[in-house]
């Protein structure tokens, strides 16, 4: 049978407990769970470490002082290249931070969601990745090569939280766009993980929505699913919608004063998903 | 959008150095040719049309594509062959045949690249995009370096951060964790550098027509290896010309990231 682990987002938000560890799935400004970070951002929650393939979920959080350290390989809005408020936070001072090479990033995953302490790889060597970060240690191989490779620890996460394109109520997930990135990482790392969907069908309605190969996450990956349309603007959720990258460049001139800040976080944040959609124009249907 | 305003006479600084750019590639084969940036972009997809059409390239996204998909055309017509979603680059990346060229906002005299930050770790002068995939690229595949905006600036004494590894730092890991390391050249809007040096410290290879040695070692903030006689950059021959303004660059985006004068 097929469970019901549908919840809402303040249920999601419920299960996040200060100076937890936070996994969010997408790349850079691409398919974010922005509807479960908008959430977060508006809620109590403090002293997260956050650990994406950055984008503005990243900012956000950042700018909302939820965030105590950033894991990441990069934080960039990839059409405006660098995060105006991870800017500000790193440069204020305000987050610690560790700071890995993309793929080192996919390693600490894969370990996690393996259960192993770490993973070898060449990455690092050499680099100020290593030489800055004396937290991160090398292992000499034990056969007859004897090299010396970096130990990617393990990135263990308390809670993952992605965003799909479609889902059941099961937590069954699926992405119709050209690229999983590591959702299905994030979720094999966490204790505890959460996807937001832009619509809930019935399983059966997967299979004809695209090749099975687009079924990423299965239910043993998902412990609760929200429907969440226009869950992830304005971030790319293609082929449901292209970044929304009017709204983009208004979010990121609100790094420039508190009061832009204050108008954007009044008027996208502090609001439930319904009036969200209303302030950005958006429609409620994928 | 709108037009250019220059897409005919002679070539202009930009083809000359998308054609310095194409140029890394030469003799690379069947491989990833993984060109990040505009100019870069254009130089890979020259290099494929023309003397190495072996090359393996991407569509700049999540497949590989046999044709030359023009730079920046939404919906551009691709012969898609093979899905290659972060993940799998990974696979390629690791596996080792590839030849990236991407950006530096800092690289020193031995090609150690910084595209991390300004100043200490704990709190940067300036976050920049973080390592991405610098580390990694460097120590598993030949990785050349595109500059647009050659200055004391951006080739520095000493980078802040290493994020892609130069040929010191390569050294002193030795053969074998290095032997996968290359940086075959660097391009700007200046010249062209490469390594070929006993210490393999950084050298002219040429200067562009609207360059000099004497501007080049001005914008530089290190001693560059200077030979006897530096060669001009080689003019883009009129079938690349031709190439790059109907094929590979119709909107003209490579004049906007290297203007005219």
């Amino acid at each position: 049978m097929v469970p019901d682990k549908r919840v809402s987002i303040d249920d999601v938000v419920a299960e996040i407990r200060d100076g937890m560890t936070i996994g969010i799935g997408g790349w850079g400004s691409r398919r974010k769970p922005m509807a479960l970070v908008r959430a977060l951002a508006r809620s109590s929650v403090r002293d997260l470490t956050v650990v994406a393939y950055g984008g503005p979920d990243v900012g956000v959080l950042c700018r909302a002082g939820k965030v105590r350290k950033v894991v990441y390989s990069f934080v960039s809005l990839d059409t405006i290249p660098l995060e105006p408020h991870f800017r500000a936070a790193r440069q204020a001072g305000a987050v610690d931070t560790l700071e890995l090479d993309e793929g080192m990033f996919l390693l600490g995953l894969q370990a996690a969601a393996w259960r192993v302490p770490f993973l070898p790889t060449r990455v690092g060597l050499g680099s100020d990745v290593l030489a800055l970060q004396p937290s991160l240690r090398t292992v000499r191989s034990p056969y007859a090569d004897g090299e010396d490779l970096v130990a990617v620890p393990a990135l263990h996460l308390d809670v993952a939280l992605v965003h799909m394109n479609r889902g059941d109520q099961g937590g069954t997930g699926q992405f119709l766009g050209i690229d999983p990135y590591f959702d299905d990482l994030f979720c094999l790392a966490a204790e505890r993980r959460f996807m937001s969907v832009e619509q809930i069908v019935p399983t059966e309605a997967l299979a004809a929505n695209g090749p099975v190969q687009s079924i990423r996450i299965n239910r043993l990956m998902v412990d609760g699913v929200v429907e969440t349309p226009g869950g992830a603007h304005f971030t790319s959720c293609l082929p449901d919608y292209d970044r929304d990258e009017a709204f983009q460049r208004e979010y990121a001139a609100t790094a420039k004063s508190d009061d832009a800040w204050d108008a954007f976080r009044a008027q996208y944040i502090d609001v439930d998903e319904e009036t969200y959609r209303r302030n950005a124009g958006i429609g409620s249907q994928p | 959008m709108s037009e250019p305003t220059r897409r005919d006479g002679p070539p202009t600084r930009a083809e000359f150095c998308a054609v310095a750019c194409a140029e890394a590639w030469r003799g690379d084969g069947e491989i990833l040719a993984n060109p990040i940036g505009t100019i870069p972009m254009i130089g890979g997809r020259l290099a494929k049309a023309t003397f190495e059409p072996l090359l393996v390239m991407t569509d700049g996204e999540a497949v590989l594509v046999e044709n030359i998909v023009p730079v920046g055309v939404a919906d551009a017509p691709k012969v898609v062959a093979g899905w290659n979603p972060y993940r799998s680059m990974f696979d390629i990346v690791w596996n080792g045949p590839r030849h990236i060229m991407m950006g530096a906002s800092q690289i020193d005299r031995f090609g150690n690249q910084n595209i991390a930050f300004i100043g200490a770790i704990d709190r940067p002068s300036a976050q920049l995009l973080g390592f991405r995939g610098a580390p990694g690229n460097t120590i598993n595949n030949h990785t050349s370096y595109w500059v647009p905006n050659h200055s004391p600036r951006v080739f520095v004494e000493r980078v802040d951060v290493v994020s892609g590894i130069g040929y010191d730092r390569a050294a002193a890991l030795g053969p074998i964790a290095a032997r996968f390391h290359g940086i075959p050249r660097v391009v700007s809007n200046l010249g062209v550098f490469d390594f070929a040096t006993p210490t393999h410290a950084m050298r002219i290879a040429s200067v562009h027509p609207w360059s000099s040695v004497d501007e080049v070692v001005a914008q530089t903030g290190f001693a560059l290896e200077i030979p006897t006689d530096v060669p001009v950059t080689r003019t883009p021959t009129d079938d690349e010309i031709r190439l790059i303004r109907d094929e590979i660059d119709p909107l003209g985006l490579g004049e906007r990231e290297v203007p005219p004068t």
